[in-house]
């Protein structure tokens, strides 16, 4: 064990820059999910008959197909039209979009549970549609997504290790790498790339603990979250 | 004559139900009106058609001289001079009292934030709540939300404010600081058309009490009149009944 550990050490360096690229990947698929899912979940919720079953189509899609399907359309399929895609560009945008998809029924259900007398107090002093929702609507929605949006984060953590398969330079390539080199360290590779991962989504879930105490408002939360109301 | 807002022949629907059926008054600068009625008739929905919260079917409001019902009318516009209060208050629950009151004069007339604050401090000030500017609205009774939200029309400088049953959702001890606001609202020469069962509140201000049931208006005069000698068997039956139920809170 002592022995394996001194062999493993020189390649914990790599490892864990390989593990920057997936914190990376991660920031930029997150962006584009809260982004688009922002945008269709309005469309779905006042996007009327038209857009609103465009964007449902749209989630129906980037929910139902694998991760994994999704990352070699993204990454095969460009190339085949003439278009050169990254690993990384293919990456961020398969999941992405699928991320968007989950996202979009988070805040979807935080935009409907929002009361509908806010709208219409809004309208009443004047707001358009769109002012309503971009400064009335959605700052309340997006607070009570935290706790779900908290999840997703945790789940696309990991969904960056299958940037892999698309020859991403990220941990769990580091890992192989390790494991191609010397295969009975492989336990320990993946050991460490568990470890990561172990750290990443704890220190993820500090950070939106601390988001949510942050933008904590009394009387604004989700109905049952079981947050304690600091109201008089 | 100053006429300020003229309401003719609204009809509403919903489905089958014939909810108004051919409305019609007018309103002078200055003027308090109460509408009373019994629940169903349409009072609320009345107030809705008036800033077109709810479109009518038929029948056309103005604001001095401009068609609010009109389909060219910038509703926008025409709304950020007419004041809402609701039942439920309907305060916005991500800002603060102060935040509430601020909103529409930056977000809808462009005010800067430094000007709007201190107008926004003014208003709750004069609704009594200066102390309470950093409380949101959960921290708040009921009737200082709805102090807040008179303060929030207020903040607009509107023609005109419509209050739709602004204390039938607070507890009855609640209830007074609402309605002293009100009064002396009224007392400054606002225009206030008000839905409500406080018989005090429209015997101390109203210029005229308008009886509304099954989606028309039944009779309408100054309260004395409306008390002392009803034209309609109905209006008579219908004050003794919710002075009796409500008491005169005033």
């Amino acid at each position: 064990m002592i022995e394996g550990l001194r062999a493993i050490w020189p390649f914990i360096p790599g490892l864990l820059r390989a593990s920057l690229i997936n914190i990376e990947l991660l920031l930029a698929l997150i962006v584009v999910g809260f982004v688009v899912g922002t945008v269709v979940a309005l469309l779905q919720v006042y996007g009327g008959r038209f857009l609103g079953t465009l964007a449902r189509i749209y989630e129906w899609i980037f929910r139902s197909i694998p991760a994994l399907v999704l990352l070699f359309l993204f990454y095969y399929g460009p190339p085949r039209f003439g278009l050169d895609i990254s690993s990384f560009a293919a990456a961020t945008l398969a999941l992405g979009f699928r991320s968007s998809a989950y996202q979009s029924q988070i805040f979807r259900g935080a935009i409907l549970t929002t009361p509908t007398g806010q709208m219409m107090a809004a309208r009443s002093m004047g707001m358009s549609r769109v002012r309503a929702i971009v400064t009335i609507v959605l700052p309340q929605a997006f607070r009570l997504s935290i706790p779900g949006w908290t999840n997703e984060f945790s789940s696309v953590v990991k969904d960056t290790t299958l940037a892999y398969a698309v020859g991403f330079n990220e941990v769990m390539r580091s890992a192989r790498i390790i494991m191609d080199s010397a295969y009975e360290l492989a336990m320990l590779a993946f050991i460490a790339v568990a470890l990561v991962f172990l750290v990443l989504t704890y220190a993820g879930n500090a950070a939106m603990g601390g988001v949510e105490r942050k933008f904590r408002i009394p009387g604004l939360q989700m109905p049952g979250s079981g947050a304690k109301d600091h109201g008089r | 004559m100053n006429t300020l807002l003229r309401v003719e022949d609204i009809h509403k629907c919903y489905g089958k139900e014939r909810v108004l059926t051919g409305v019609s008054f007018e309103m002078m600068k200055g003027d308090t009106k109460v509408i009373i009625g019994p629940s169903g008739t349409g009072k609320s929905t009345l107030l809705r058609c008036i800033n077109r919260l709810t479109p009518a079917d038929k029948g056309r409001v103005w604001l001095e001289d401009e068609e609010i019902t009109h389909t060219r009318t910038n509703i926008n516009r025409i709304r950020a001079q007419i004041g809402f209060v609701f039942q439920d208050f309907n305060l916005f629950s991500h800002l603060t009292a102060l935040g509430n009151v601020r909103i529409a004069p930056t977000k809808v007339k462009g005010m800067k934030k430094a000007e709007a604050t201190r107008l926004a401090m003014e208003e709750l000030e004069r609704v009594g709540l200066a102390d309470k500017a950093g409380a949101y609205p959960a921290e708040l009774s009921g009737g200082q939300q709805q102090r807040v939200s008179i303060a929030r029309a207020l903040a607009m400088s509107p023609k005109l404010i419509l209050f739709d049953e602004p204390t039938s959702a607070l507890d009855p001890e609640l209830i007074g600081e609402v309605l002293d606001v009100m009064i002396s609202l009224a007392k400054e020469g606002m225009t206030m058309l008000v839905v409500t069962h406080e018989m005090g509140f429209a015997r101390a201000v109203a210029d005229e009490i308008i009886f509304m049931e099954r989606g028309i208006i039944v009779e309408h005069g100054p309260p004395a009149q409306l008390f002392s000698s009803p034209k309609h068997r109905r209006t008579g039956e219908f004050l003794h009944k919710i002075t009796e139920l409500y008491g005169e809170t005033v």
